[in-house]
């Protein structure tokens, strides 16, 4: 499976305005990912990290990822294994983080329409609910795309190597970045 | 389309441009671009510190085998985990000042203040830069002119070794301040109030432009406080077009003239297409925002009387050396109340030493404040933080749960105006009535 499609991924729901001191606590950033990870969300959902699957996916309200720089607010959700974060409205600073560590962000007005434990499809450019319902997304460059496939801005820097790259080099034609 | 993805649109070549997008075409080596572009940009300036920097950094660095683009646009400060208490701190300072030494890094302030204020402070932001910085209040540097905002420590990882970083061209949304702020109102207060009323998503990852008389009339200090806030605002920066105040502070730190003459011509043409949002500074009274969002900004009259366990005047957003004489020119000749901690963590040394000579650290200490060391401190909440149950108003930028302290940590946002009235009555009060 693509890392730009997924089927079968059981939701979890969590409120608007998650901010990354929810995702990644400050008093365990001392700490490397497997620890903060174990606190992701912990504030708000204390079962989350101990029973996440990996394959599960995130459903938030929005303006998910406000507040800090850290990138291991993303790092932490796919370290836990999460497939990707769907929700009305992202913070700007965590969507460029996250894309640049490999986690796809679905940005979709009816993110709401979803249902705690209901399992998706995302066929890379719709997400597909059991009932039948189909939610659009926001497009998503194609620059970013490469980075979520080849598993973050690291990895795809080591492909690129041994030939001169320029960021954003590839563009959707109307690119829509949060 | 340029070969290297770059988009130029000659038909459109005579359009006013705002501020970003002159900063931006800049940087990207084009005569113009327009909204919704996205363009690669040569980065002037990468700041990183002690938690951004070279502990995430170095191992990415080592697996690729890559070298700094130009380390003398590279600036390392030491900020978040100094002074080191935890053996994991103590590692991470290790890495830090060994990587730097390795890296034969020129630029190194260990120890010496917050990120955010001593790199104006040392002259390395000037108008007409394009900047980076691996924490999400770098959007202060726009108090200078300069195009700079946050990005994680992959990104950074990308700048160091490209020079480079993408930029959607964004739209400008003006926030204009009529009139003139009245005493004990200051920055913050404009910055919690426009929190409030837009929400901390409510700069849509655009640019925000500052002005109006009320902006204009504030000196660097101040004007950095709203700044830095553009990212409790949800804003990619925060700018405020240069003038004779901004000439005359980089004078004063060492700038070069040469850097100074084409300065205050890094403005936003008249007609340029902004969305303005108006305010009134005459009208404007202190504000507070209450736990746990910024967001929760309401006016001051709203939570008087709020008893208070803790002050805290520190961070990047509330400690600088305006807002130590602010907190001075409250407490002066009292102390705080018994029941009240006041801790006072002053943003730089240079800062700090500019109030011990001025009388305002001693006024502070006689209050009864606790003097912490020039760092993030419990801003963060890397450091020490706050005991179980405590309640305190801050000059910080975030009350978000359970990031100074335990989840029943409540706290309250305010400038350090209203932090040092507070203290002094042992509850939330208007600073006004006692000026």
């Amino acid at each position: 499976m693509s890392r730009l499609t997924f089927d079968q991924a059981k939701v979890w729901r969590v409120g608007a305005d998650i901010d990354t001191d929810v995702l990644a606590p400050g008093a365990y950033m001392q700490h490397g990912i497997e620890v903060i990870a174990q606190h992701c969300l912990e504030s708000v959902r204390p079962e989350f990290a101990a029973t996440v699957r990996p394959g599960d996916v995130l459903v938030a309200g929005a303006n998910f990822g406000i507040g800090s720089s850290r990138e291991q607010a993303a790092g932490a959700l796919l370290h836990l294994g999460i497939r990707a974060v769907i929700a009305p409205s992202f913070s700007g600073l965590f969507f460029r983080n996250a894309f640049n560590l490999g986690l796809l962000l679905l940005t979709c007005e009816q993110a709401l329409n979803l249902q705690e434990g209901e399992t998706l499809r995302f066929d890379g450019q719709q997400v597909h609910r059991v009932t039948g319902e189909i939610l659009r997304c926001s497009p998503i460059p194609d620059f970013l795309l490469d980075m979520v496939r080849a598993g973050g801005l690291l990895n795809l820097l080591k492909q690129q190597r041994h030939r001169p790259m320029s960021l954003g080099e590839s563009e959707a034609s109307s690119p829509t970045l949060s | 389309m340029m070969p290297d993805g770059r988009r130029v649109h000659a038909s459109r070549m005579s359009l006013p441009q705002t501020l970003a997008q002159k900063l931006i075409a800049k940087a990207a080596g084009l005569a113009q671009v327009q909204v919704g572009d996205v363009v690669t940009c040569d980065v002037d300036l990468a700041m990183f510190h002690d938690s951004s920097g070279p502990r995430r950094l170095k191992p990415m660095m080592d697996e690729l085998g890559a070298q700094l683009w130009d380390p003398s646009k590279v600036v390392l400060v030491l900020d978040h985990y100094v002074p080191a208490v935890s053996d994991e701190a103590k590692k991470i300072v290790h890495i830090t000042r060994d990587t730097a030494v390795r890296w034969q890094l020129p630029h190194v302030i260990d120890s010496e203040g917050i990120c955010h204020v001593v790199l104006p402070e040392r002259g390395y932001l000037k108008p007409g830069m394009l900047c980076v910085g691996g924490d999400s209040h770098s959007p202060t540097g726009g108090a200078f002119g300069a195009y700079m905002f946050g990005i994680g420590a992959t990104e950074m990882l990308g700048v160091v070794v490209t020079g480079k970083i993408w930029v959607q061209v964004p739209r400008t949304l003006r926030m204009h301040w009529q009139g003139q702020l009245t005493p004990g109102v200051s920055a913050k207060d404009m910055m919690l109030h426009m929190i409030g009323r837009l929400g901390m998503n409510g700069g849509q990852y655009q640019a925000i432009e500052f002005a109006g008389p009320a902006v204009k009339a504030l000196g660097m200090q101040e004007r950095m406080t709203l700044s830095n806030m553009s990212a409790e605002l949800g804003a990619q920066v925060g700018l405020i077009a240069a003038d004779q105040v901004t000439t005359d502070y980089l004078r004063s730190v060492g700038v070069a003239d040469e850097y100074l003459h084409e300065a205050e011509s890094w403005q936003t043409d008249e007609g340029a297409a902004c969305e303005t949002t108006d305010f009134d500074a005459n009208a404007l009274s202190p504000q507070v925002a209450a736990p746990h969002s910024p967001a929760n900004t309401r006016p001051v009259d709203e939570y008087l009387n709020t008893p208070i366990d803790i002050a805290y005047i520190g961070a990047c957003t509330g400690a600088k050396l305006e807002d130590l004489r602010a907190a001075a020119t409250v407490l002066k000749g009292f102390r705080v109340d018994a029941r009240v901690q006041l801790m006072v963590a002053p943003a730089s040394a240079r800062d700090q030493a500019q109030a011990e000579q001025e009388g305002v650290m001693q006024i502070l200490r006689d209050a009864g404040a606790q003097v912490l060391p020039n760092t993030c401190g419990a801003c963060a909440g890397y450091g020490g933080t706050f005991a179980e149950n405590k309640t305190v108003i801050s000059s910080t930028a975030r009350n978000f749960k359970a990031r100074m302290g335990p989840a029943s940590v409540q706290v309250y946002l305010a400038s350090p105006w209203t932090v040092a009235a507070s203290a002094m009555r042992g509850r939330i009060s208007d600073v006004r009535q006692m000026l």
